[in-house]
């Protein structure tokens, strides 16, 4: 409710911004709606759509996929969270987007390029918190389980996993809004294809009501994302804050 | 006797050296406790018969067979419980069962007998969380009760629990164990507990630990919890542990 408050005042002023005609990179919030709503049917916006959530959603696959499991045997192995640990940690605060002129050179322009910055841009975090949550899981957990004959499948699946699953999640949440902003990224740098296509085209040919229109879809779903795993989280609370 | 420790001797990977030279034997069906101060590694021990942590030498039987690990036999209740925070009271206490691959409904069925037996009964989905502490030590106690197993280790079981609880847990406990026949090896640090539940009780010295005296408490379980607080024998076992512990504190 407050968050509706929050959005509601600021479009008003970007709004009241408008009319003014302060600057024409600033149309007015009404006008951008109008564009959005134009736009969002559009064959060659739903073109660029699917391809920017088939990016994104193969790169967030990529980054569930490698992250979880290194982020556990970070967490279970002295010796590789050693050995991985300091990169891990460098890459999660690296810019990942001074990397993706590389990748072009090395992999080429096109729709891999990006998938692969969504993974760059999503996996350490994952990876981190992953082991953070492993790393911290309830010793007493742990012995309780193998005092019962627990195999060392049953130790992770029933145990291990589900205790590291707040921390999971909060890593996999930051991940997804890090990959938003890869997807944008790459796609703005490889600048043929999907959003980013879309972007440029908006931006050079000067159609200011229209890229902002953009501006706030990709908003809205980083967004929404956010606020699905956010939900999960909170279902999942009841529990972690009990620990 | 079921249990038999022989030499057993513990140093920590920092150089503390926790046990030497341990020897004890575990009569079937009754409640040793084993008693000392912090530090003293009863709680090594404990955990060493339970195969939870590899001891440095000497050897471990059960049944006659050396210990390598956990074994069905065992069950350990712990200070701390451990209870699956997601989990209900039920999974909870079916979980020992849930780990050897016992179909549901029957595991259930199990679980449900033990949550009642300790007082439990309607509490069987909630979730740890919504438990008070001796709550959730009962429930920690219903799930090593619900996989069968002959010897009950627990680790100073109503240290975080409230005195008030504490008593009537330890008359629930007298009973339900004398019930089941279970024998049980039991960590302490209250002399008076130690004196009112046990048949035999351990007294350990501290740093390395090693079993300094065993003590035959003359009390009668037979009689109500109320006359054996009041009983000589009691107070004299209270009395003679106080006059060896004293020293080590």
């Amino acid at each position: 409710m407050r968050t509706l408050l929050s959005l509601v005042v600021w479009f008003v002023l970007w709004e009241i911004a408008g009319q003014l005609k302060l600057s024409t990179i600033v149309p007015p919030f009404s006008a951008v709606i109008e564009a959005a709503i134009e736009i969002a049917p559009t064959e060659k916006f739903a073109k660029a759509a699917i391809i920017t959530l088939r990016s994104f959603g193969l790169g967030m696959l990529l980054a569930l996929v490698v992250g979880i499991p290194l982020g556990i045997v970070m967490a279970r192995v002295k010796g590789i969270g050693r050995l991985l640990g300091m990169w891990v940690n460098i890459f999660v605060s690296a810019p990942i987007s001074a990397l993706v002129p590389i990748l072009m050179a090395v992999i080429g322009i096109g729709e891999t390029t990006v998938v692969v910055t969504v993974f760059l841009f999503a996996v350490f975090v994952i990876t981190l918190d992953t082991q953070v949550g492993i790393t911290h899981a309830d010793r007493s957990l742990v012995e309780m389980a193998r005092s019962f004959g627990a195999h060392r499948h049953q130790l992770y699946t029933k145990v291990l996993l589900l205790s590291a699953l707040p921390e999971i999640l909060a890593g996999v949440r930051l991940g997804a809004i890090r990959g938003v902003k890869g997807v944008v990224i790459g796609q703005l740098l490889v600048a043929i294809i999907g959003v980013g296509e879309l972007f440029e085209v908006y931006s050079n040919n000067f159609l200011m009501e229209e890229f902002w229109a953009l501006v706030t879809i990709v908003f809205l779903f980083a967004f929404a994302i956010s606020e699905a795993i956010a939900y999960l989280e909170r279902r999942v609370e009841y529990y972690a804050a009990s620990r | 006797m079921i249990v038999e420790v022989k030499g057993v001797g513990k140093t920590y990977d920092n150089g503390v050296e926790a046990l030497r030279d341990v020897n004890l034997a575990f009569p079937q069906g009754q409640l040793t406790t084993l008693l000392g101060p912090s530090g003293c590694g009863k709680t090594t021990l404990l955990k060493i018969i339970a195969g939870l942590i590899p001891r440095n030498g000497g050897e471990v039987l059960v049944k006659g067979k050396p210990v390598e690990g956990p074994g069905p036999e065992r069950a350990f209740v712990f200070q701390d419980f451990a209870l699956l925070p997601w989990a209900s009271v039920l999974r909870n206490v079916a979980f020992g069962l849930e780990l050897r691959g016992t179909p549901r409904p029957e595991r259930e069925e199990v679980a449900r007998k033990y949550i009642a037996e300790v007082g439990l009964k309607g509490f069987e989905h909630r979730y740890p969380a919504q438990l008070s502490g001796g709550m959730r030590q009962r429930v920690g106690l219903a799930r090593a009760l619900t996989v069968d197993a002959d010897i009950i280790l627990m680790d100073e079981p109503f240290s975080s629990v409230d005195e008030q609880t504490r008593r009537k847990f330890q008359e629930d406990l007298l009973d339900l164990l004398r019930h089941h026949q279970k024998t049980v090896i039991f960590v302490t640090h209250s002399i008076e507990e130690a004196a009112y539940l046990s048949d035999q009780i351990a007294l350990l010295s501290p740093r390395p630990g090693r079993v300094s005296k065993i003590v035959r408490p003359n009390v009668d379980h037979s009689r109500s919890p109320d006359e054996i607080r009041r009983d000589r024998g009691y107070l004299d076992t209270v009395d003679e542990i106080w006059g060896m512990l004293r020293q080590y504190v």
